[in-house]
């Protein structure tokens, strides 16, 4: 890089483009976060499930 | 040799095992991803033709590679649970449904915004696009499939020879589409051009796609996880594991 | 094996030709839909001549994804589909004869009316011809692709839609050339091409499809 200030507000406007580029990144920041997101939620599920499972047999018991 | 398979194939060890796994890929992801990102945000020069609006491909070009990607290893592996009974396999192709169509939406929309400054419009229908879509619908009915029979061996069965149908239509369909899209083509522009790949824009594009696909190792190996405690929720390793959560 | 199938295909037909009413929806839905376009919207001929490739397929298309259902749920629901797994003869030839049964009984008919409906829809004469053969090659491999489909959701209650959703990604391809064929028909050019590729997927479609279907069936209508 050059011996200036990086110039943000021209990088964040992308040329005009700012909206494409910035929803593309934005919406694939969210793809990449659900991926991580809903796999642990999922594993808490059957985590609870099979403990409810655990407990009604012990109370069958 | 079968021995070692089964017993590696054996949900239990998939997942005392795969622990130690995730983190080997999930960090190399983030950290090649974020580079790829500095990358091609930063560094790459601006398009002669296109302007900025082309450091959108850092994102498309990948997510679409991975949506055929993660199909090719969904039917693959449910090939193998089909052929060979492995339960692993099984558990894998389910795992990475959800994550396959996550990056063929991510595909069509990123496109979609991609085509508006080129094209004016939010869709066209453009050979890649209209072919993602269909891939999109693909993932859909396995899925689909997968959740409405009961039986879950039967289910993966069922989903894993429509996995195998879908990959043999696969071709046909996209050759079918590239034909039909270069008959409307008129007088605007072909393709989707990629720019005349500058090397220093080849380079986060490429990046982004190991990112990618070490994200996907990740994020299977942690749904496999899930789906393996859940199908064996009944057996003891499983009882007991979570009784100490 | 020749005998057990061509005992099957008649044994489907009798069994289809006693209920007739039941066979006359799919192709009563085939007219009317395509005659709901003309309605929608001005019937100029231009209109009507650039829709009615792209039309008459995917009214075609619905009328065999309608018509599905004989293939197999009945025979399910009443045990003859175990039977017939149970046969000594290979399920392929016993699931091709099936499958050649419906398209006597639901895709030849189309072919047969749609020249009717290409005139509603304001076709010419070479248009017409060339409607006729992309469909004579189009309709058998609907019903081969929607056999696999069905097999697979046999099992599954009310399981038509789902059944659509898995089967129409697949017949798309048929639907590209079949509706282009005709559409260049119109202007006067080859369509060599079309029909060549129709006919390819045809043979594919007859060799691999019955092994699919069979191998689902087994999956998921064992018992």
């Amino acid at each position: 890089m050059n011996g200036s200030e990086f110039n943000w507000s021209e990088f964040f406007a992308m040329g005009g483009y700012a909206f494409f580029v910035w929803t593309s990144y934005g919406i694939a920041f969210l793809v990449i976060v659900l991926n991580i997101v809903m796999p642990m939620i999922g594993r808490k599920k059957v985590i609870s499930r099979v403990k409810r499972a655990i407990r009604r047999e012990q109370l069958q018991q | 040799m079968w021995n070692w398979i089964q017993k590696f194939s054996s949900p239990k060890y998939f997942y005392d095992m795969s622990a130690k796994l995730i983190p080997w890929f999930a960090i190399p992801a983030l950290v090649i991803g974020v580079y790829g990102l500095y990358l091609g945000l930063f560094v790459a020069p601006t398009d002669y033709q296109q302007g900025e609006s082309y450091r959108i491909i850092f994102i498309h070009v990948p997510a679409a590679w991975m949506s055929l990607f993660i199909y090719m290893v969904m039917a693959i592996s449910a090939g193998i649970g089909l052929i060979w009974q492995i339960r692993l396999a099984d558990v894998i192709a389910a795992a990475s449904a959800p994550i396959g169509a996550s990056f063929t939406f991510l595909a069509l929309v990123t496109g979609s915004l991609w085509g508006k400054p080129m094209w004016g419009t939010y869709w066209v229908w453009d050979a890649r696009l209209t072919s993602e879509l269909i891939l999109l619908f693909l993932y859909f009915g396995y899925m689909a499939l997968q959740s409405s029979i009961e039986d879950q061996r039967q289910a993966d069965k069922a989903s894993g020879l429509l996995a195998i149908v879908g990959v043999v239509n696969i071709p046909i369909i996209h050759y079918s589409v590239e034909w039909w899209n270069t008959l409307h083509q008129g007088a605007t522009v072909a393709k989707f051009d990629k720019p005349s790949m500058h090397v220093d824009m080849l380079i986060p594009l490429l990046l982004m796609a190991l990112a990618f696909q070490l994200f996907y190792a990740a994020v299977v190996l942690v749904r496999a996880r899930n789906e393996a405690l859940y199908r064996e929720r009944n057996r003891r390793w499983v009882r007991e594991l979570i009784e100490k959560i | 094996m020749l005998k057990a199938f061509y005992y099957l295909l008649l044994r489907d037909m009798r069994l289809a030709l006693r209920s007739r009413h039941e066979l006359a929806n799919p192709l009563i839905f085939f007219v009317l839909v395509v005659t709901l376009f003309p309605l929608a919207v001005m019937p100029t001929p231009e209109r009507l001549q650039e829709m009615a490739p792209g039309v008459i397929w995917v009214a075609s298309l619905l009328s065999v994804l309608l018509s599905l259902d004989r293939l197999f749920k009945q025979d399910y629901e009443d045990g003859s589909l175990d039977q017939l797994m149970l046969s000594p003869n290979p399920l392929v030839i016993l699931v091709l004869a099936k499958v050649a049964a419906h398209w006597l009984l639901t895709g030849l008919p189309l072919v047969i009316i749609a020249p009717l409906l290409g005139v509603f829809m304001a076709l010419q004469a070479e248009s017409l011809q060339v409607l006729i053969w992309s469909l004579l090659l189009g309709t058998p491999v609907l019903s081969l692709i929607g056999a696999i489909g069905v097999s697979l959701t046999v099992a599954v209650n009310r399981g038509g839609v789902l059944l659509s959703l898995i089967v129409l990604p697949l017949y798309i391809p048929v639907l590209i050339f079949g509706a282009n064929a005709i559409d260049v028909a119109s202007d006067g050019m080859s369509v060599r091409g079309q029909l060549y590729f129709l006919g390819a997927v045809l043979v594919l479609a007859l060799s691999l499809a019955p092994l699919a279907t069979a191998i689902a069936l087994r999956i998921t209508a064992s018992r």
